[in-house]
């Protein structure tokens, strides 16, 4: 069943959703979409690094990821510069270096377009135990932390004032931040990563009450995009990140449909 | 008496340099069980700074900071921002740091009359309302020690005098150590045990006849003030709950009468 790319690409795709529904609601509460691309684009220099130090890709990208969110925090701590500015030089400088040092290798082929947009037919049964084993990994570190990295999500004075060192919490959800940009790079590419992160959590948000139920509702999303959006690459031959991507998009625009409408009932009834 | 190591929190000559200049210098104080201890002072006059310094938000630049091991504390910060894309509710938040069974959040919400939001959303709230959750969530976790960082703000003029009662109270009940600030000096004066009035750095302190009579106060706040706290005391003949019902003169005065009894239960101990 393997064999076939299409079932190894879902296998794959679902793999991914399942991490990036609850990390993704994360990063929407603590507002780190940009922070999101940033990682996702230093990935591309993981790539160019892996492929000089001949290296395994999905490793070389969490690595770069790490360094330049620990990169991040020990500029930010430096209060000159404001984040935004720290954002956009790390993100655009560390695509520019990975493009600079592919450039440098004549002698490697690379599919930068795979790449940046994803490629399911690149997708292997090595790479198919990296997504499945990584995102195990991501999900049973985030269930440990969930309590104290939610309350430091609502409020870090408090979670930090009650005992609930925010610190340590804040470093173990970089790691994961890293962990999953290196394993869903290989489906949706390191351009759209932060779109298969917030989206779907997005689309969550008007159906939850809670936290818990908003990344169990962002899966769903996630998996029902990637399935989509594959079928819809494979049908129409489209690239498959922004088929995925696409999809997402149009669930986000079906969550907020109810909403519309009963504003508009609203407005009528007065 | 208490003596210094047993006490909740205690800063020594501690201070905070941010931006080429101290927000706050040279503060000594310590909160101990029990105790009422209120901040005033100023905007700017380094209240909040203080109470992170005690929390251990903030690290010192000189002096120190001690509180006891593993001290259970309840914090009510100064601000408290949720959005849309968090969807959280009244009585999820009252467990926002430790699980709290059921029928305590039940609790914790209805002495601040707050019962009625549990199910709704905390970004929905107004600012009083928010404001009650805020302090019922750090009733909740039956803290040693309770910081409320102006806990009123925003609260309807009957709303505060008994958040006040209810702070009180707590302090009774639990027999925890609060660190308050405030700018209602003719109401929180009653129950203070001491008053450390800041600008920058301890102005004076002591109790609350002591810092009002001193020259320092006046100083800072005026002729006028001090004297209306002196002679502060508020009349009415009915008083209304939260939920707008009025009670009569006679249910107050029996209310009145058994904080007076406990009160002065705490004045013999």
């Amino acid at each position: 069943m393997l064999d076939d790319f299409f079932i190894r690409a879902l296998i794959g795709g679902v793999g991914t959703a399942v991490v990036t529904g609850p990390l993704g609601c994360f990063i929407i509460w603590r507002r780190l979409a940009y922070f999101g691309d940033t990682l996702s684009h230093s990935a591309l220099l993981g790539v160019a690094l892996a492929l000089l130090f001949e290296t395994n890709i999905t490793f070389a990208v969490f690595l770069t990821s790490l360094v330049v969110a620990f990169s991040l925090l020990f500029l930010q701590r430096g209060r000159n510069l404001p984040s935004d500015t720290l954002l956009g030089m790390l993100a655009h400088s560390a695509i520019a270096l990975g493009l600079v040092v592919l450039a440098f290798m004549s002698w490697v082929r690379v599919d930068l377009l795979g790449f940046l947009f994803g490629d399911i037919l690149s997708i292997t049964k090595a790479d198919i135990s990296v997504i499945w084993i990584g995102g195990l990994v991501v999900l049973v570190m985030l269930a440990k932390i969930w309590k104290p990295l939610f309350a430091a999500t609502v409020s870090p004075e408090i979670a930090k004032a009650e005992g609930l060192k925010p610190d340590y919490t804040n470093i173990i959800f970089m790691v994961m931040m890293a962990l999953v940009i290196a394993i869903s790079m290989k489906i949706v590419g390191v351009m759209l990563i932060t779109a298969l992160l917030i989206i779907p959590a997005a689309a969550a948000r008007s159906f939850s009450r809670n936290p818990e139920q908003m990344a169990i509702i962002a899966v769903l999303f996630g998996i029902i995009a990637v399935c989509f959006g594959l079928f819809g690459s494979l049908e129409l031959d489209t690239p498959a990140g922004p088929s995925i991507i696409v999809s997402t998009l149009l669930l986000f625009i079906i969550s907020i449909l109810p909403n519309l409408f009963s504003i508009q009932k609203k407005k009528n009834r007065v | 008496m208490i003596h210094g190591n047993d006490k909740l929190v205690t800063l020594n000559n501690a201070g905070v340099f941010r931006a080429d200049k101290w927000l706050v210098k040279g503060i000594t104080m310590s909160v101990g069980a029990g105790e009422i201890i209120t901040l005033i002072g100023p905007n700017g006059s380094g209240k909040s700074t203080t109470a992170m310094i005690a929390l251990g938000l903030l690290n010192t630049d000189e002096g120190t900071a001690h509180r006891k091991q593993n001290l259970r504390v309840g914090y009510v910060p100064q601000k408290l921002s949720i959005d849309w894309t968090l969807p959280l509710t009244v009585s999820r938040f009252i467990s926002l740091t430790q699980r709290i069974d059921k029928k305590e959040v039940e609790f914790a919400l209805s002495l601040t009359d707050t019962s009625h939001l549990q199910k709704k959303e905390l970004r929905t709230l107004s600012g009083g309302e928010l404001q009650r959750v805020l302090v019922a969530r750090a009733i909740a976790v039956s803290p040693e020690l309770l910081v409320l960082d102006e806990p009123v703000q925003g609260v309807d003029y009957n709303g505060e005098a008994k958040l006040y009662g209810l702070i009180e109270e707590t302090r009774t009940r639990l027999n925890c150590g609060i660190l308050l600030i405030s700018h209602d000096l003719h109401m929180v004066m009653s129950a203070t045990d001491q008053v450390i009035c800041l600008n920058g750095h301890i102005c004076c302190s002591g109790t609350p006849e002591a810092v009002t009579s001193s020259s320092e106060f006046k100083n800072l706040f005026g002729n006028k003030i001090a004297s209306t706290i002196a002679i502060y005391q508020h009349k009415h003949n009915h008083e209304h709950s939260f939920d707008g019902s009025i009670k009569t003169m006679s249910k107050i005065e029996e209310e009145n009468k058994a904080k007076l009894i406990l009160g002065k239960e705490n004045s013999h101990a």
